[in-house]
């Protein structure tokens, strides 16, 4: 029986539909069947991303008003054979879907699928709950800035309230340089607000926005920050204790003794 | 309108007008016999200058409504001006004094209040409200806003202290302070925040039990 899990942030624009297309494209190249659902009625790009926008026929409202068998509406990936991918509906109106429609499409996908990843809308609204309906594990996307952290911390106390308990963090858009200069959180300032435990941290890359232009996850391209990140987060997944990278790592309590000595 | 004893009184000082209020008659009654005074029998105060008022509760106390009423009527005349609201009682009778102790993290979006002192073992996140009649003791970080002595009339000598303070907002009874705009300072460890003369105050913890020898004594 696979598991679902349910990609989301609160805010906007953080690297939620990134983050979607990279870990499962990651996990596919560990090897498991992975299937990526775009709850994004309306503003889908999760297909784009994925490079798989001219293949979609059929999509999850057809799936929901029984328009097509969901076999039928699922999309083959190019790369692996064992990624497939649900896309949402770009025109249609996304009151079309209720919470229960995603949960039902969710649990039939499980026995098929070791791992079934949700990309949620922006917001906390009706898409946010459709996403969140069937999934088993929550992952909360946040970038280094209070908006998004503030954000980030409004969802944690959503998905808290609701059955998906112990939600995990990944960082994205890490400016390492910024982050010393204190022009930018840091990733222990982020972590101690939000009080979940760290997934990974992604840094800014510009082989992102490059790969999401031609449609081919970054996690491909082996010259990436990103797509190490990226690599690690799925191990962590798999349950693989991978040691965070340097720019990952919170300061010792031995950096924060000196600082206090005065010699720090 | 019979007037045999009087519910309302209303005296003058150099500052403006008193009103007593008897602390024993039902508010209704209390009520329509301020409107008779304020339409009958004091109609000479209500034209000129604006006056100040001052409004002696007794030994009563009024929930909000009733507050609304009598801040309603009183505003209805033309020239007086509330300055006050004042209840003897209030403070004793309402609240209650146990201590109660929470634990967990209050979130952006997330707001509780207590009816009680509380001391909140976690985190109160910017965003997050935590509220209370009496005391705040947070052991952990106050990121958000916190609002201590929230009753009707406003406890003054309620408290926030704070592990690690770096509110966005504290309110002490009516008392708000926010955060300077230039939030670049790192918060500060140990505090509390206190009223003196109605202004926002800040100490250190350590200094605690001279402002309000009475805090934490149950
Ligand atoms: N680590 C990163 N480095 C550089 N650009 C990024 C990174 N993560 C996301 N982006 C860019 O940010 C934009 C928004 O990302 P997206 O995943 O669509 O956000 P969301 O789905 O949360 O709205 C995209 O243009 C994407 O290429
Ligand atoms: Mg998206």
């Amino acid at each position: 029986m696979g598991e679902a899990i349910v990609i989301t942030s609160g805010k906007g624009g953080v690297g939620k539909t990134t983050s979607s297309a990279n870990i499962g494209t990651a996990l596919a190249m560990l090897g498991k069947k992975v299937c990526l659902l775009d709850t994004d009625i309306g503003l889908r790009n999760l297909d784009v991303v994925m490079g798989l926008e001219n293949r979609i026929i059929y999509d999850l409202v057809d799936v929901v008003e029984g328009t097509c068998r969901i076999a039928q509406a699922l999309v083959k990936d190019k790369r692996f054979e064992e990624l497939y991918f649900l896309p949402a509906a770009q025109t249609k109106d996304k009151d079309a879907v209720q919470p229960e429609d995603v949960k039902k499409i969710v649990d039939s996908l499980k026995p098929d699928f070791e791992y079934i990843i949700i990309d949620c809308p922006a917001g906390i609204e009706g898409g946010f709950r459709n996403a969140v309906a069937g999934a088993d594990k929550a992952i909360v996307v946040s970038t280094p800035e209070m908006s998004s952290v503030r954000d980030a911390d409004r969802v944690i106390g959503l998905l808290e309230a609701s059955d998906i308990k112990n939600p995990k963090l990944i960082i994205n858009r890490v400016r390492p340089n910024m982050m010393k200069s204190g022009d930018m959180m840091d990733i222990d300032e982020v972590c101690s607000i939000l009080a979940i435990d760290l997934l990974g941290v992604v840094p800014d890359d510009q082989q992102v926005i490059k790969s999401g232009n031609i449609g081919e996850p970054t996690v491909m391209n082996p010259t990436s920050n990103a797509a190490v990140a990226y690599r690690n987060i799925a191990r962590r997944i798999l349950g693989d204790s991978v040691p965070l990278m340097a720019l990952e790592r919170k300061k010792g309590v031995f950096y924060k003794l000196k600082k206090i000595m005065g010699i720090g | 309108m019979t007037a045999t004893k009087e519910h309302v009184t209303i005296k003058g000082n150099k500052d403006g007008l008193i009103f007593l209020f008897n602390d024993h008659c039902e508010f209704p009654v209390l009520l329509s016999e301020l409107q008779y005074k304020l339409e009958k029998t004091h109609q000479q105060i209500l034209s000129g200058p604006t006056i100040n008022v001052h409004i002696k509760l007794g030994n009563r106390d009024l929930n909000v409504e009733q507050e609304e009423k009598i801040k309603k009527l009183v505003s209805n005349h033309g020239n007086l001006l509330i300055q006050s609201m004042e209840s003897n009682q209030k403070d004793i009778k309402e609240e209650n004094h146990d201590l109660k102790i929470i634990k967990g993290i209050i979130r952006s979006g997330q707001s509780v209040h207590y009816e009680t002192p509380v001391l909140f073992m976690g985190d109160v996140n910017p965003g997050g409200l935590i509220s209370s009649t009496g005391d705040i003791y947070v052991m952990g970080s106050l990121r958000g806003l916190a609002h201590a002595g929230k009753t009707n009339t406003g406890n003054k000598e309620a408290i926030i202290a704070a592990s690690y303070m770096k509110p966005t907002q504290l309110r002490i009874a009516n008392i708000v302070s926010r955060s300077p705009d230039e939030s670049a300072d790192e918060g500060a460890y140990m505090e509390f925040a206190f009223l003196e003369d109605d202004h926002m105050q800040i100490g250190k913890i350590s200094e605690l039990h001279k402002v309000r020898p009475d805090a934490l004594q149950f």
